[in-house]
């Protein structure tokens, strides 16, 4: 039954199969489309290759004018024009327009491309215009990875994006922002939980976890939406408060930061608590008494023997809690306000509402890469977070 | 002493904080009218008649069973043969698979579910049930490895020694000695991947279409679209299913199974 080398693998095999064609893979070849510029090549591609081999200065030769007079008119016809005309007008709005007017009038362009071009649209005679096409003619871009940290790449260098189009940053800043507090709230509020537990009798205590594991078997959106319910307007929450005289009049606390705060700590706090309880029950309950007989009182007991020792279980339900909802997208999504919206509500926007797999894949990329320093980071501190889930 | 009282009142506190939600849905469900007082000033059943009688949230609830079940069938057999394979065979790359396989935990979900609406859209699978299995099972089947790999943490290789001397062959000795061995981990692993499934929202929200609507992505489009109880009674139905679940996830962890 000692299994050798091959037959275990084929054991493994179909799963491993699975994780990388449908798992993988995909995810490697979305975020590639982050820095993947091949819309332009795919479209026009002797137009790509003539501008290529032209170093940029001035206008380009007489043949990227024909090539693209002639490219632009057929991609046309063949209904392929689309994807290069969003891709071109997404760096600079209206080059949609030209593309689809220059295409339209490519059959008259035929005699003169470069005269014709010139005389149909100033812009065709302006060198800018051919540089931006000359950066999307690919392979490789750096467009959206800029545009998600809200720079531009111009003529002049990589310069901060004009204050009314900037929005990234403070999109991460808030992310980051939330997925802290939300944090910081989950450890203070699980630390009195995951004490109070592993201090009663197992049988007891086992009791008490079922109240944290009640909710964390929950649906999210069945939690979420039970707070969508009670922070109604006219809902139970602001009745309560009014009745006993807290507040005058209902208050407005859907679609606003607290109550996304709210509900991301109620969907996150099983998450801290569980693993802190799991190492304080572990704790030797000898060892308070032991510093209390050499004279430390209850703030010393607590700062210096429970705290140091329960670190590792707080650190990493932290630690799961702040990856977790760095990723939040159903919450804000219900019981939020446009403010209030993180990171992956602008993937899902760029995916569904206003198709542009190079924006939701850039701020994949930035999302991932917070995900993952922070993952390093916990590892650095607690040598075993993640091996084992 | 009273250091002890204050933490174990904010752990109360705390404690109710977390199950209060649930337990005011609970009466709003049977209420008889729109209005969400608490209490309600009558109670009725028909929300949840709403409910049962809706072909939308018929066909979602049967929805999500459906693909919770294919989830947890081809999660736990692709689950508990790669574990078998990863704890009995010297794999090569075993760290590396067992980072790939903590992959799509740790992803977040928008992500994943954006990755998977890429790739799936050329094939056709978008708006089909297949497709969403397959996304549901990426994302449960780890679990499903995690549990029965923690099962068989404490097997002692000598029992199949044992059996081999006693006669068995290697396919009973793996029916009568492993197996049973490894059945409350492949329990809690199935569990946690039927639940995983039941409760998955953004994967569902990608790839479905409306005639894959499961009860959250129903829940999602009410509650967006235009309210009433009827939302309530969902949530509470889903609510038990998530309880029923929760109990067969502790009596697997009881018999020995579970994550932990």
């Amino acid at each position: 039954m000692r299994r050798g080398g091959l037959p275990a693998f084929l054991l493994v095999a179909p799963l491993l199969a699975l994780l990388v064609l449908s798992f993988a893979l995909p995810v490697g070849r979305m975020l590639w489309t982050a820095v993947a510029d091949r819309e332009l090549a795919d479209a026009l591609p002797d137009t790509a290759a003539a501008l290529r081999a032209w170093d940029g200065d001035g206008l380009p030769p007489d043949a990227a004018f024909a090539h693209l007079a002639r490219e632009l008119g057929a991609a046309l016809e063949e209904r392929r024009i689309g994807l290069v005309a969003q891709r071109l007008n997404f760096e600079e709005p209206g080059l949609r327009a030209l593309l689809l007017r220059t295409a339209r009038a490519a059959e008259r362009l035929r005699d003169d491309p470069r005269g014709g071009l010139v005389a149909l649209d100033a812009r065709w005679g302006e060198p800018a215009t051919w540089r931006l096409l000359k950066g999307a003619a690919g392979p490789l871009t750096a467009l959206y990875l800029l545009r998600a940290v809200d720079l531009r790449l111009t003529p002049a260098g990589i310069v901060d994006a004009p204050a009314e189009e900037a929005i990234f940053r403070t999109l991460f800043l808030r992310t980051l922002w939330i997925a802290a507090l939300v944090t910081l709230i989950c450890i203070v509020l699980a630390y009195p939980v995951a004490a109070t537990l592993a201090a009663l009798p197992e049988r007891l205590a086992g009791y008490g976890l079922l109240l944290v594991l009640v909710p964390f078997w929950t649906s999210v959106l069945v939690r979420t939406t039970a707070w969508f319910v009670l922070l109604q307007r006219e809902g139970p929450l602001n009745a309560a408060a009014v009745a006993l005289g807290l507040i005058e009049h209902p208050l407005q606390m859907i679609g606003t930061r607290f109550a996304v705060i709210l509900a991301m700590v109620h969907v996150l706090l099983p998450f801290a608590i569980l693993p802190a309880y799991a190492v304080m029950r572990r704790l030797d309950p000898a060892l308070p008494k032991a510093a209390a007989s050499l004279g430390a009182g209850p703030l010393a007991r607590f700062l210096r023997v429970h705290l140091p020792l329960s670190f590792p279980g707080v650190a990493a339900g932290g630690a799961m809690v702040f990856l977790l909802a760095v990723g939040f997208y159903i919450t804000p999504a219900l019981v939020g306000g446009p403010r209030d919206q993180m990171v992956a509500s602008f993937i899902a926007f760029f995916i569904s509402q206003t198709p542009n797999w190079g924006m939701a894949a850039a701020l994949s990329v930035l999302l991932l890469a917070m995900t993952g320093a922070v993952t390093l980071l916990v590892r650095a501190v607690l040598p075993g977070f993640a091996r084992r889930a | 002493m009273t250091g002890r009282v204050l933490v174990g009142g904010a752990a109360a506190l705390v404690l109710l904080f977390l199950v209060s939600p649930m337990l005011a849905i609970l009466p709003l469900s049977f209420s008889d009218s729109e209005i969400l007082r608490l209490p309600p000033e009558g109670w009725s059943l028909r929300w949840y008649e709403r409910l049962f009688t809706s072909d939308r949230w018929l066909l979602a609830a049967r929805n999500s069973v459906v693909v919770a079940v294919a989830t947890t069938l081809l999660g736990t057999v692709l689950g508990t043969l790669a574990a078998l394979g990863l704890h009995f065979g010297r794999i090569p790359g075993r760290g590396a698979i067992l980072a790939l396989l903590a992959m799509p935990v740790v992803t977040p979900s928008v992500v994943t579910a954006a990755a998977l609406f890429l790739a799936y859209s050329p094939l056709g699978l978008t708006g089909t049930m297949a497709g969403l299995v397959l996304g549901h099972t990426i994302i449960s089947v780890p679990f499903v490895v995690l549990a029965v790999l923690a099962s068989l943490r404490g097997f002692d290789a000598t029992l199949l020694r044992a059996a081999a001397s006693l006669g068995a062959t290697p396919a009973q000795a793996f029916r009568r000695v492993v197996l049973p061995l490894i059945a409350p981990g492949v329990a809690a692993g199935a569990v946690f991947a039927f639940a995983t499934s039941f409760d998955e929202f953004i994967l569902t929200l990608f790839l479905a279409g409306p005639g894959q609507f499961t009860l959250p992505r129903q829940i999602y489009a009410a509650v967006r679209d235009v309210w009433d109880p009827t939302i309530c009674a969902a949530a509470v139905v889903l609510f038990l299913a998530s309880m029923l679940l929760l109990l067969a996830s502790e009596a697997a962890r009881r018999r020995g199974g579970g994550l932990g």
